[in-house]
C-alpha cells in the first residue's frame, strides 16, 4: 500500500469513528428519552396529579399529588430567595464594584460555587438548619435550592448587565440620574431578557435536583402546603420508590421521572430559544 | 458675565495630565466648537462642562469651571442639579430601551414630575423642538430602538431639551450618521441656539466653520487659538492654527 | 447630601450586602463541614482515617479508604471513556456535520447535559445496567477475563449490573456532553489560516485534526476534562443507584463498592455520632477535591494559549 493511500484510509477511519462517537452521544439521549417516555407514558394518568400515594400492595391506585405540590412550593421558595439576593449580588460586580479586586475575586468564587457538588450543599444545610432545628423541614430544602441557584444568578446577572453598553449608561448620567436610578431604569431593562433567561435555566436546574434535598426537606406521604415539615418533592420520591420492591410504586417513579425530564428541556430549550431570539432580534 | 468661564482648568486622569492651563469663555446662545486633532483634549475639556469625569475613581481638576458665576469644580457642587442644566449628546444615539414617550420623558420623571398631562406637554415640546414630533406622534409608545439612526440622535436630542438645560454639549454627534442625517442635525443645533448654549466637539472642520459662532482649537491638552469661527479659519493669529484649518498637521 | 445620594448609598450597601452571601455560602460550607467532622477526625486521626477501609457500624470503627477509591476510581474510568468521545463528537460537530445541522446536533448533545442526575440514576438502573450485565460484561470477561494476573478483575459476576463498571459509564454518558462543547468551542477558536496552511501542505484533514487543532487547543480540553473530572466526582443519585454501595474490598471491575457520594446518599440520614461525623469528613473531602479540580481546571481554560 502507497503512503498516500494509507493516509486516505485512515482519514477515512478517523472521521468514521468521530461520527460514531456523535451518534453514540445522541443514540444515548435518543435512548434515555425514549425509555423515560415509554415508561413514563405508560404510567401516566389523572390520578397521579390528584391523588395521595396509596399503600403499595394496592396495585394501581394513588398519585403523587403532594410531590407536585411540595415540588413546586420547593421551587417557588428556593426562586424567592435565590433570585433576588442573585440579582443584587451581581449588580454590585457588574457596577459598584466592577474592575475592583474585591469583585474580581467573588465573581471567580460565584464561579466554583456553581459547581460544588449539589450533596455537600445537602450535608451543610442539614448542619445548620436540620440538624439544630430538631427534624427535616422544607424551608432547609428551600434554602439549599436557592443556594444552588444564586451563584447561577449571580453570574448571569454580571454577565448581562455587563453586555449592556457602557455609553447608555453615560446618557442616563448625563440627564442627572444618581447611579442607583441609572441601574434600576436603565440597565436592568437593557438586560432584563438575558437575566430573565438566566432564571429560567437556574431554575430548569435545580427542578431536577435531589440530592440536596435527601438530608433536607427529605419526604412526605402526606402534605399540608407548608414548609416547616417534611417536604415531598418530585425528585426524592423517583429516587425512594424507584429502589423500592413495589411493582406499582416503581410506576409512578417513572411516571414522575417522565414529567420532570419534560419539564426540565422544555424550560431548556425555551431558554435557549430565548437566547437565540435576542441574538438575532 | 459669559456663560461658561474656564479659568487656568487643569485635568488629569490618573496621574497623567491631559489638559494644562486651559482658559476660555462660552459665550451665551452661541454655538462653540472645539476641534484639534484626535488626543487634543477637546473632549476631555467637554466632559469636565458635566463632570462625567467623575463617574471613574482617579480623575482630578485643578482651577475653575464658571457656569452663570458658581464654580461647578467645588466639591460642594450636586451634579445631579448640573447635569440637568448641561446636557449632553453623545457620538452615537443612545435611546434607552423603553418607548419614545418614556425616553423622552426620562429627565422630568426623575425630578419627580409625575403628572401626566404635564408630561406629554413637555415630550411634544422637546420633540418639536427636535424636529422629530410629526416622524413619531404616531409611534410614541414605540420602542425606541426602532427608529433609524438619525432619528435616534434627534431623539436624544429631544431627550437632552425635555430638561430644560442651559448648555447642550454635542460630542462628535454627527459622526455616526450619514450626510443627510448629519445635515438635520446641524440645521437642528442652528435652530436651537436660541434658546440654549451649544458646545460642540468634531472631527469635522467644514462643520465647525459652517455652524459655529466660535471655535476654539487645541492641540496636546492646550488652547491653542480661541476667536470668532471667521476669524479662525480666514486670518487666525497663529501659525499653527493656519496650518490646521489648512489640513497640513492633524 | 441629597436624597438621591443616600437612596444611592443604601443600594450600593444593599447589593454589597447581597455579594458578601458567596463568601458566607463558601466559607460557611468549609467551617462547618470541618466542624461536624472534628469528631471523626479527632477519634480516628486524618491519618488514619483516610487509610483504613474498615466501615463497621456496630464497632464504630470508621474508615475513608473505600470510598475514596471507589470515587477515584469511577472517576477515571468515566474520564477514560468520555474523553475520546467527547473529542470524537466536537470532532464531527465542527468538521464532518452538515453546517444546516450542526445548531440542533449541538443543542442536542447539551441536552443531553441537562436531564436530571436522578433521571440518568433511573435509566441506568433499569435499562443500562441489565443491558450491559447482559451483552458487555460477558464480552470482556471473555477476553480480559483471560488476561494473565489482572484477569480475575475482569471477570464476568452476575449482581444485576449494579458494579463499578455501570457506574462508571452512567457517569461517562453524564460527563460526555459537558467536554464535547469546551472541545467544540475550542475547536472554533483555531485561526481557519492555521488549519488552510496545513491543508495546503497536503495534510488530510485528520491529520490537520490531530496534528493542528487539537494541540492547539490541548489546553482547553484539559481544562474541560478537569472540570468534568470535578462534577464526575461529585455526581450523587446517578452512582447511587447503579454502584451498590457496597462495603466491601474491590475484586472485580463488576462487583458493587462504594463511593463517597453513594455512602452519603444512603447512610447520611440514619447516622448519628460518629458515624455522621464521619461522613461530614467524606463530604469535606469531596468539597476540598471538586474545589481543588475546579481552581485547576478554570485556570486552564482561562490562560491563553
Amino acid at each position: 500500500m502507497t503512503n498516500a493511500r494509507k493516509r486516505k484510509l485512515q482519514n477515512i477511519a478517523a472521521l468514521s469513528l468521530s461520527a460514531l462517537c456523535a451518534l453514540i452521544g445522541l443514540g444515548i439521549l435518543f435512548a434515555i428519552l425514549f425509555d423515560v417516555l415509554k415508561n413514563g407514558a405508560r404510567s401516566i394518568n389523572w390520578a397521579l396529579f390528584t391523588q395521595d400515594p396509596a399503600p403499595p400492595h394496592l396495585a394501581g391506585g394513588g398519585g403523587l399529588k403532594s410531590a407536585f405540590l411540595g415540588q413546586g412550593l420547593l421551587t417557588l421558595a428556593a426562586a424567592a430567595l435565590g433570585v433576588p439576593l442573585g440579582i443584587l449580588a451581581g449588580t454590585y460586580l457588574a457596577e459598584y464594584g466592577r474592575n475592583r479586586k474585591y469583585a474580581k475575586i467573588v465573581s471567580n468564587l460565584a464561579d466554583m460555587a456553581i459547581s460544588v457538588p449539589s450533596i455537600v450543599i445537602g450535608t451543610f444545610v442539614y448542619a445548620i438548619l436540620v440538624k439544630p432545628w430538631g427534624g427535616f423541614n422544607g424551608w432547609a430544602g428551600a434554602a439549599a435550592l436557592a443556594i444552588i441557584i444564586l451563584p447561577v444568578i449571580i453570574r448571569t446577572t454580571e454577565e448581562m448587565m455587563a453586555m449592556v453598553p457602557w455609553n447608555l449608561r453615560e446618557a442616563a448620567f448625563a440627564l442627572g440620574a444618581s447611579y442607583h436610578k441609572v441601574i434600576v431604569t436603565v440597565v436592568y431593562r437593557a438586560a432584563a431578557g438575558g437575566i430573565f433567561t438566566g432564571i429560567l435555566l437556574a431554575v430548569a436546574r435545580v427542578a431536577g435536583e435531589t440530592a440536596p434535598l435527601l438530608f433536607t426537606s427529605f419526604n412526605a406521604n402526606f402534605f399540608k402546603l407548608s414548609l416547616s415539615g417534611p417536604t415531598p418533592s418530585l425528585t426524592v420520591t423517583i429516587y425512594l420508590y424507584a429502589a423500592s420492591p413495589y411493582e406499582n410504586w416503581v410506576r409512578m417513579a417513572w411516571a414522575a421521572a417522565f414529567v420532570v425530564t419534560a419539564l426540565v428541556l422544555a424550560l431548556n430549550i425555551l431558554g435557549r430559544a430565548l437566547i437565540k431570539y435576542r441574538v438575532k432580534g | 458675565m459669559d456663560l461658561l468661564e474656564v479659568k487656568n482648568l487643569d485635568f488629569y486622569y490618573g496621574s497623567q495630565k491631559a489638559l494644562a492651563d486651559v482658559t476660555l469663555n462660552i459665550r451665551r446662545n452661541a454655538i462653540t466648537s472645539l476641534i484639534g486633532p484626535s488626543g487634543c483634549g477637546k473632549t476631555t475639556l467637554l466632559r469636565c462642562f458635566n463632570r462625567m469625569h467623575d463617574l471613574y475613581p482617579g480623575n482630578r481638576y485643578a482651577g475653575e469651571i464658571r457656569l452663570q458665576g458658581r464654580n461647578i469644580l467645588s466639591k460642594n457642587e450636586d451634579l445631579i442639579n448640573l447635569r440637568s442644566s448641561v446636557g449632553m449628546v453623545f457620538q452615537k444615539p443612545t435611546p434607552f430601551p423603553m418607548s419614545v414617550f418614556d425616553n423622552i420623558a426620562y429627565g422630568p420623571r426623575l425630578k419627580g414630575q409625575r403628572n401626566l398631562s404635564f408630561l406629554r406637554e413637555k415630550v411634544e415640546k422637546a420633540l418639536r423642538q427636535a424636529a422629530l414630533w410629526e416622524e413619531v406622534k404616531d409611534r410614541l409608545k414605540e420602542n425606541a430602538g426602532g427608529l433609524s439612526g438619525g432619528q435616534q440622535q434627534r431623539l436624544s436630542i429631544a431627550r437632552t431639551l425635555a430638561v430644560d438645560p442651559e448648555v447642550i454639549l454635542f460630542d462628535e454627534s454627527t459622526s455616526a450618521l450619514d450626510p443627510i442625517s448629519s445635515q438635520k442635525i446641524e440645521d437642528l443645533m442652528t435652530e436651537l441656539k436660541k434658546d440654549v448654549t451649544i458646545v460642540a466637539v468634531t472631527h469635522n472642520m467644514q462643520q465647525a466653520a459652517r455652524v459655529s459662532d466660535y471655535t476654539a482649537l487645541m492641540y496636546l491638552g492646550s488652547l491653542v487659538e480661541y476667536d470668532e469661527t471667521e476669524i479662525i479659519f480666514t486670518r487666525p493669529q497663529k501659525k499653527m492654527t493656519e496650518e490646521y484649518v489648512l489640513g497640513r498637521f492633524g | 447630601m441629597s436624597k438621591a445620594r443616600y437612596l444611592n448609598l443604601g443600594f450600593k450597601s444593599l447589593t454589597f450586602l447581597a455579594s458578601l452571601s458567596v463568601l458566607a455560602i463558601i466559607a460557611g460550607i468549609f467551617v462547618c463541614l470541618l466542624w461536624e467532622s472534628l469528631p471523626a477526625l479527632r477519634h480516628f486521626g486524618i491519618f488514619k482515617f483516610l487509610f483504613t477501609a474498615d466501615w463497621n457500624y456496630a464497632q464504630e470503627s470508621f474508615g475513608a479508604l473505600r470510598p475514596l477509591t471507589g470515587t477515584a476510581l469511577t472517576t477515571f474510568l468515566a474520564l477514560l471513556f468520555a474523553a475520546p468521545v467527547a473529542v470524537g463528537t466536537a470532532i464531527f460537530l465542527t468538521e464532518l456535520c452538515p453546517h444546516r445541522l450542526r445548531g440542533a446536533f449541538g443543542t442536542a448533545v447539551e441536552l443531553l447535559a441537562a436531564i436530571p442526575s436522578v433521571i440518568y440514576g433511573m435509566w441506568g438502573l433499569f435499562v443500562f445496567a441489565p443491558f450491559l450485565e447482559a451483552s458487555v460484561q460477558p464480552l470482556i470477561g471473555k477476553t480480559l477475563g483471560l488476561l494473565p494476573l489482572i484477569g480475575f478483575f475482569f471477570q464476568s459476576k452476575l449482581a444485576g449490573g449494579v458494579n463499578v463498571f455501570t457506574a462508571s459509564l452512567v457517569l461517562a454518558v453524564m460527563i460526555t456532553p459537558f467536554i464535547a462543547s469546551v472541545t467544540r468551542d475550542a475547536f472554533n477558536q483555531v485561526p481557519a489560516t492555521l488549519k488552510e496552511s496545513a491543508r495546503g501542505l497536503g495534510a488530510t484533514q485528520w491529520e490537520t485534526i490531530r496534528q493542528v487543532q487539537i494541540p492547539y487547543s490541548r489546553q482547553a480540553i484539559g481544562g474541560g476534562a478537569i472540570i468534568a473530572m470535578g462534577r464526575a466526582l461529585g455526581e450523587t443519585m446517578a452512582v447511587a443507584y447503579v454502584i451498590g454501595n457496597r462495603h466491601a474490598p474491590l475484586d472485580s471491575l463488576f462487583a458493587p463498592y462504594a463511593t463517597i457520594t453513594s455512602v452519603l446518599a444512603n447512610e447520611f440520614n440514619e447516622a448519628a455520632g460518629l458515624q455522621l461525623s464521619s461522613l461530614f469528613t467524606l463530604a469535606l473531602a469531596l468539597f476540598l477535591a471538586n474545589f481543588l479540580a475546579l481552581y485547576l481546571g478554570k485556570k486552564l481554560l482561562k490562560k491563553e494559549l
